[in-house]
């Protein structure tokens, strides 16, 4: 029999505060930063001076998501960050631009790496295990996961795996996201942002960790069924991709108690979801995120973060509904994801 | 019984040779690609490089892309050496073909020459802007072979490609994939040339790993990628080559440096040995990471004699012809350990003419007839990332 998969550690860094859900953050902004904690509780001073605020968010929220676990040192640590290091990226080419190839200072470029978060972990942990970042987009966070599970079902052996994702502004290259119709071409409220018929979205970063292990413990929040990347789907096929993803778990839609959707507001590629909240999903409920915390590469993290607490707590936060159904139980979840019409991805969580 | 994964296609690009052939007649004729910059649009113009002397545009032309198309070098290098690997392979791409394409700066070739106009809030080309993130270049490649099912990339600096092979093989393994694509691709960019040159360790010469005097690594440009097929679906079909192990490990001991007794690196050869059920006696050769920096080749010599004692097996260094071409450069020695195991031959280090006092060891320095069943690949990154794969002589 295929063992089971287990969420026993979780950890959010977003624009949200993590326990103000009857009052959620509001911003007028098309791009918003995440809410710092305090990072001198999780790294050195003296080191915390010299790394970006990935860097900072990552090995913060991957020490919280490990400490909830009550795991030191993980089997393995898998990232996803759909632009890695673009504060260090920036500094680098702005020098190397400005500077015409001169007199560069290495610092930037050493931290520029898409790995360096999952490396500085390691690093920060002194964990010498397995250590992999993928980076596809809006599917980053999902790769992670997909090569965390079979981590996890490829031996018999119990392991523990960090799995997580994280993606930062920067001060240009973010910016650069209004240029080729990625953003709202004004400002708006992020909480109105499923209101709008428009083209473009909203932007924030943040960073998300996960305990995977499959061994079930007092703290576990949810089991990890399954996770699908798809690079391109006809917009007429949704229903079809979603039904084989089912099908495949051995599970039909009227089983699904909830769906986190991505919508964003971008009335070009909304389609995706809303074919899917006038069909397939018609009597579930439905749910939404990214007025609260924006859109970026591994948002995701914080649909699953969301849905990690639902099934924990059977609670689900009036502030995510997109209809007014409510569900009879809370045991099965599915996460739908997709940017720009590309890289597509179905989460599915169980309770435990 | 582990048979390992089934590589039924190949393809590659590099300072040596734009297709397997071409590759292979250079290391067999000595000849490395090492040069200076023509067509990267650098004030370094003394600073040597395996450089790939064809620009964008001929380049386009060959994989006859629409005008006013977004593809990056990397994106352009790589569908060269896929089209080559398809061809060999004649494998089909459906739902269940996936895609783990390994590079390490994308498409920033792009993003620099771009930067300051999109400062300025220019648009006219703002169909790079994406460009600068990895999965751009790997979605530009899907796209062009009609690629709609799996698709990611990885990017652990220069381990990115060995890593893309391993995921590869083990979707394959675990019944996710039927047929994958799997390798990497980087093409030189002025961001990576400044980082090393920052770091100091690009050398002015024609890099020589594993010598005493080596002064730094030569940067080079690639693509190569190799079709990994399921047992079921190989049908009579011709195996180049089984990947029979693979392990991953983290040096955990600085961003940029190896440790010096080579931690990590001597953790993910065990793995790969283990995951291969194989003893190190069995290794015949090994294509070593090799990058002839002072720092790697030590880390890497004193990982090879802790796991080997003193009977460390043949090496050498392909980095000495090609440079080391980054995210690319495990799929490029992929090729290269596979074009190995097919022909019963070891190619040479190049430019080596002393052993390392540390060490005393002695790559391969001519081209060296030998049986060769199991080959073992290292390459090693930024952030402490160690790769080992193992490809085996396919039986039959």
């Amino acid at each position: 029999m295929k063992a089971k998969i287990y969420i026993n550690g979780i950890s959010s860094i977003s624009a949200q505060n993590l326990d103000s859900e009857a009052n959620p953050v509001s911003y007028h902004k098309t791009i918003f930063p995440a809410i710092s904690p305090n990072y001198k509780e999780f790294i050195k001073p003296m080191a915390l001076r010299r790394m970006s605020k990935a860097i900072k968010m990552g090995i913060t929220s991957a020490k919280v998501a490990l400490s909830e676990a009550k795991i030191e040192i993980p089997d393995a640590i898998i990232t996803g960050t759909g632009e890695g290091c673009k504060q260090d990226t920036e500094r680098f080419l702005e020098n190397l631009l400005d500077q015409d190839e001169e007199l560069l200072s290495p610092t930037s470029f050493i931290q520029s790496t898409h790995n360096t978060i999952g490396g500085q972990i390691a690093l920060n942990l002194g964990c010498k295990n397995y250590n992999v970042t993928y980076t596809q987009n809006s599917a980053s966070l999902e790769s992670a996961f997909l090569d965390a599970e079979m981590q996890l079902l490829e031996t018999s052996e119990n392991k523990s795996v960090l799995v997580g994702g994280v993606d930062e502004l920067s001060e240009k290259i973010t910016q650069f996201k209004s240029l080729d119709g990625q953003l709202k071409s004004v400002d708006i409220h992020n909480l109105d942002l499923l209101k709008e018929d428009s083209p473009g979205t909203i932007t924030s970063e943040g960073s998300h960790f996960f305990t995977l292990s499959t061994e079930k413990n007092n703290n576990s929040y949810a089991e990890f069924k399954d996770v699908s990347i798809k690079n391109s789907i006809q917009p007429e096929k949704i229903n079809e991709e979603v039904e084989i993803f089912l099908i495949k778990n051995n599970i039909n839609a009227a089983a699904i108690d909830a769906v986190i959707f991505g919508n964003n507001g971008d009335n070009r590629y909304d389609h995706y979801y809303k074919n899917l909240q006038q069909n397939l999903f018609k009597n579930t409920t439905q749910l939404a995120y990214k007025h609260l915390v924006g859109d970026y590469d591994t948002v995701s993290g914080f649909a699953l973060y969301s849905a990690c607490k639902i099934l924990k707590n059977g609670r689900i936060p009036s502030i995510m509904n997109l209809n007014s159904s409510t569900p009879k139980k809370l045991k099965n979840i599915l996460i739908y994801n997709q940017y720009l019409g590309r890289d597509h991805s179905l989460i599915l969580l169980s309770a435990v | 019984m582990n048979r390992g994964v089934a590589v039924t296609g190949m393809g590659i690009i590099s300072a040596i040779g734009n297709n397997t052939e071409a590759n292979y007649r250079s290391l067999l004729s000595k000849e490395s690609g090492i040069s200076f910059p023509e067509i990267l649009n650098t004030t370094h113009k003394n600073i040597p490089v395996g450089e790939i002397k064809f620009s964008n545009k001929s380049l386009t032309e060959a994989s006859e892309l629409p005008k006013g198309h977004s593809f990056t070098r990397a994106a352009l290098l790589g569908s060269i050496a896929i089209k080559e690997a398809l061809e060999q392979s004649k494998v089909k791409i459906d739902a269940e073909t996936g895609f783990i394409s390994g590079t390490s700066v994308g498409g920033i070739d792009a993003t620099e020459n771009h930067f300051k106009e999109f400062t300025e809030g220019k648009t006219e080309n703002n169909r790079f802007i994406r460009s600068q993130h990895p999965g751009f270049t790997t979605e530009k490649i899907a796209g062009h072979f009609g690629i709609t099912g799996f698709v990611s990339t990885i990017s652990t600096a220069c381990s990115s490609g060995a890593n893309a092979i391993m995921m590869g093989a083990r979707m394959i393994k675990t019944g996710k994939l039927k047929r994958v694509i799997v390798g990497g691709t980087d093409c030189l960019t002025k961001f990576t040339l400044n980082g090393f040159n920052s770091l100091m360790i690009l050398s002015d010469k024609h890099c020589r790993s594993f010598d005493e005097n080596r002064n730094g690594l030569n940067l080079g440009e690639g693509a190569a990628y190799l079709i990994l097929e399921a047992e079921e679906e190989l049908k009579g079909k011709p195996v180049l080559g089984r990947i029979m192990g693979y392990g991953n490990a983290n040096d955990a001991f600085h961003q940029t440096a190896s440790s010096e007794n080579g931690e990590g690196a001597l953790l993910a050869m065990q793995e790969a040995l283990k995951i291969a059920k194989l003893k190190t006696g069995k290794i015949d050769y090994i294509n070593a990471h090799g990058t002839a920096t002072k720092n790697n080749d030590l880390s890497e010599s004193r990982a090879l004699q802790r796991l080997f004692g003193e009977n460390v097996p043949d090496f050498s260094s392909t980095k000495t012809f090609t440079g080391h071409t980054l995210a690319a450069a495990g799929a490029l020695e992929a090729v290269y350990s596979l074009l190995s195991l097919n022909k019963q031959q070891i190619f040479p280090n190049l430019n080596f003419s002393r052993t390392m006092n540390e060490t005393g060891l002695e790559p391969v320095t001519e081209l060296k007839e030998k049986k060769l069943d199991f080959i073992l690949s290292n390459s090693f990154g930024f952030g402490g990332n160690c790769t080992s794969l193992i490809f085996a002589k396919d039986e039959g």
